[in-house]
């Protein structure tokens, strides 16, 4: 920890040693935590802020990504990689198979956001996991701001935002009844803005997509998807090189890029302070759908 | 001030400290307005945002943009026109980052309030210019104090619909202050705002020439919040053991935790509760390498020089200033659940620092009117949002200090055992 005056903590520090303290307090009252891992920046540093937690022994969990099928190759590549390093066990929770072995169907429009929740609560069940630790943050969106740090969840994986535990202190209540579990969002009170500082701080490596690249992309309502094996022109659309970057990776069949110069840590952060656009605004199809999008996706037990 | 300095540089953000508060106020009195006005005036709120605030707003026939609107989270609130539950919102300014937890004001309001004040450094209550304080306005502060924020702002808001009169300001001023004087709060602001028009919320409003004082947002940026800490009372509970089962590490026995209180050195004498062993601190690690010293709220793991058998729930503090090893606690209590209330004699498990136990409620002194302060004593119960003086009897000892001292080591959660919810926030007045 970096100390100019005695005693003084920055607000990095402060939110680095909190999610270690959430980290620490899973590890000690569950029996079979998993850290949800989509080779996104936000589950990247959650993997750094479990790294930190438990040093010098290995991290004491296993590791999931709910997997569309619809991958970045370079996120995937990158998954594997940190998951080698690491020493990390990798479940793979395939909505691919899902498809193939009728537990899920593939929507018309062919997008997979939403029908990754039963894969995700279907390895729940199987692994019998019962803390899951993901990398939202509350100012993401307005449902997830009155999302708790643990956040308790029903047989179904179920989210009742009117039927939250209140949460005092740092006395996080992790009590639940066989079936059930929680989620647990050890970045909720970090910002955007705050994630790429300690990507900075920390020189943590990212899969290249989150830097300024040249991209074949189609420009749709406003946002850049890159044309590939997901995303094909339609009729009339015609593609076009830009330099882009993505600000989040999620389904690589909705997650839009901006178009960018920040081609190094230190510009994106100059990027990200100087935006005015949310991220997920910028980035992402699904929330579009309707002003409850997420509170949706959420009560039928989405991230 | 120009809207240039209240950019959040990029350079500079690394070097910002923290500060949490809440805001209580009800629907009327402006809050959401004063917090949208926050978000807004420091560059926070995005386009996309503002986008579809300006399309509520219009569609609602609002004659100006709602900065309401843009705290309103989910859609049961948007249908019923409420907020239920506590929110979250995050914004900065190069000094520092701000979190506000932003309490509604409705039937909830005293869980809520609890909650969000749990753990403010600052409470900012609003009252209505026009109607000055109500019976709402002490509760809020009576709460600030019973939680004990260190730092409270009194926001006399909508001036502007009283002409910027002095004198308003000066009868709700000095009736709070009165009241005020009546608590513990140690650290009172009152400034005249109109969240509406932005006045004296980021810089100083020539509408109130008479006003001496800062603006919202300098005082947010400026209030000394450092020595809030207590850096005198060593208290290290004990979260978890880290044993790497590894064949490069080997022999590591580190105690993980999050430092409550005091200033951890290595080569301090230390004492390890219940036990009451000693030892002596070998090294504080972090995963950066070791460092000389740690402080709240920084989390680290300690090793001793003695190999003492310590698990998670115990406490590292000093020979001569450690907690109370207490099964009997007298407890300020806040009771949260709807379904069943506080009963003597009642049952429920216990979370204290990081050790769990369960406690039989054996008295109910009395419960207190957050309105009036007063004391009734002829309380059998205490029901959702109500807040007594409660005597409980725990399975094993808390290592516990005053609340008043220790907001970390004094305050627990009660659990109903049946349904695993939380239902009772308790400060500790007194363990023995």
């Amino acid at each position: 920890m970096s100390q100019t005056k005695p005693y003084r903590v920055s607000h990095l520090d402060a939110l680095e040693a909190e999610s270690i303290f959430v980290m620490r307090e899973v590890m000690a009252e569950f029996e079979r935590p998993v850290l949800l891992f989509s080779g996104g920046k936000d589950s990247i540093v959650m993997l750094r802020l479990a790294e930190k937690a438990f040093a010098p022994a290995r991290i004491p969990f296993p590791v999931m990504h709910v997997d569309t099928g619809h991958n970045f190759p370079e996120v995937l590549d990158y998954r594997d990689t940190r998951v080698a390093t690491l020493g990390l066990n990798l479940v793979v929770a395939s909505v691919q198979e899902a498809i193939d072995t009728g537990l899920v169907r593939e929507l018309p429009d062919g997008t997979r956001n939403r029908i990754q929740t039963p894969v995700l609560l279907a390895a729940v069940e199987k692994y019998r996991f019962d803390a899951l630790f993901g990398g939202a943050r509350r100012d993401e969106e307005k449902a997830r701001a009155k999302e708790r740090m643990f956040s308790f969840r029903d047989e179904f994986g179920q989210w009742d935002p009117k039927n939250q535990r209140p949460e005092l202190w740092a006395l996080y209540n992790g009590r639940h009844h066989p079936g059930e579990s929680i989620r647990v969002f050890p970045l909720s009170n970090w910002t955007e803005l705050d994630v790429w500082h300690y990507i900075a701080k920390e020189q943590i490596p990212l899969p290249s997509i989150y830097y300024a690249h040249d991209r074949e992309v189609v420009e749709r309502g406003g946002m850049f998807y890159a044309v590939n094996e997901f995303i094909r022109l339609k009729d009339g659309e015609t593609s076009e090189v830009r330099r882009v970057r993505y600000r989040t990776v999620g389904d690589a069949s909705q997650t839009a890029a901006v178009l960018s110069e920040a081609d190094t840590v230190d510009k994106v952060i100059d990027e990200v302070a100087a935006t005015r656009i949310t991220e997920r605004g910028a980035t992402r199809g699904d929330d579009k759908v309707s002003e409850a999008a997420m509170e949706d996706r959420k009560r039928e037990g989405y991230f | 001030m120009s809207q240039a300095v209240l950019e959040p540089d990029a350079a500079a953000a690394r070097g910002m400290d923290l500060l949490r508060f809440a805001t209580a106020g009800s629907v009327d009195d402006g809050k959401s307005t004063l917090i949208g006005r926050l978000l807004y005036d420091t560059k926070t709120i995005f386009a996309d945002q503002l986008e579809a605030v300006e399309a509520a707003s219009a569609s609602r026939g609002d004659e100006y943009t709602n900065l309401a609107l843009l705290t309103d989270g989910l859609r049961a609130e948007r249908e019923q026109g409420i907020t239920i539950d506590v929110a979250y919102r995050y914004f900065a300014t190069p000094r520092r980052k701000f979190i506000i937890a932003d309490t509604p004001g409705h039937i909830q309001y005293t869980r809520n309030m609890v909650t969000g004040a749990s753990t403010a450094d600052l409470a900012l209550i609003l009252v209505d210019a026009r109607k000055g304080l109500v019976e709402q306005s002490r509760r809020h502060a009576f709460l600030t104090s019973l939680l004990r924020v260190p730092h409270l702002v009194l926001c006399i808001n909508k001036m502007d619909l009283v002409d910027w009169d002095k004198a308003v300001y000066d009868r709700i001023a000095d009736e709070f202050t009165s009241f005020a004087a009546k608590l513990e709060i140690t650290d009172l602001t009152i400034i005249p705002v109109s969240a509406l028009n932005g006045d004296n919320i980021a810089s100083r409003s020539e509408n109130s020439p008479w006003y001496d004082g800062p603006s919202l947002l300098h005082h947010l940026e400026h209030v000394h919040i450092a020595s809030d800490r207590n850096l005198v009372d060593v208290r290290f509970p004990v979260q978890y053991v880290i044993r790497p089962q590894s064949t490069t590490v080997t022999d590591y026995r580190g105690y993980a935790g999050q430092v409550a209180s005091g200033v951890l050195k290595p080569g301090d004498d230390v004492m390890v509760l219940p036990s009451g062993l000693t030892s002596k601190i070998a090294a504080i690690d972090t995963a950066d390498g070791p460092v000389d010293e740690a402080f709240p709220p920084m989390s680290v793991t300690v090793r001793l020089a003695d190999e003492i058998d310590i698990s998670r729930g115990d406490m590292i503090c000093r020979p001569h200033n450690a907690p109370a090893v207490a099964q009997d606690i007298e407890a300020m209590v806040c009771w949260m659940d709807e379904s069943a209330p506080l009963r003597v004699g009642g049952k429920y498990a216990i979370k204290h620092t990081t050790r769990s136990a369960r406690t039989v409620v054996r008295g109910l002194q009395y419960r207190l009117d957050v309105n009036t302060l007063h004391r009734d004593e002829s309380a059998g119960e205490l029901k959702l949002n109500e807040i007594g003086r409660v005597r409980l009897r725990t399975t094993v000892p808390l290592l516990a200090d005053e609340y008043r001292r220790n907001r970390t080591t004094g305050g627990f959660i009660l659990i109903d055992e049946s349904t695993n919810r939380t239902v009772g926030a308790g400060m500790i007045i007194e363990a023995q």
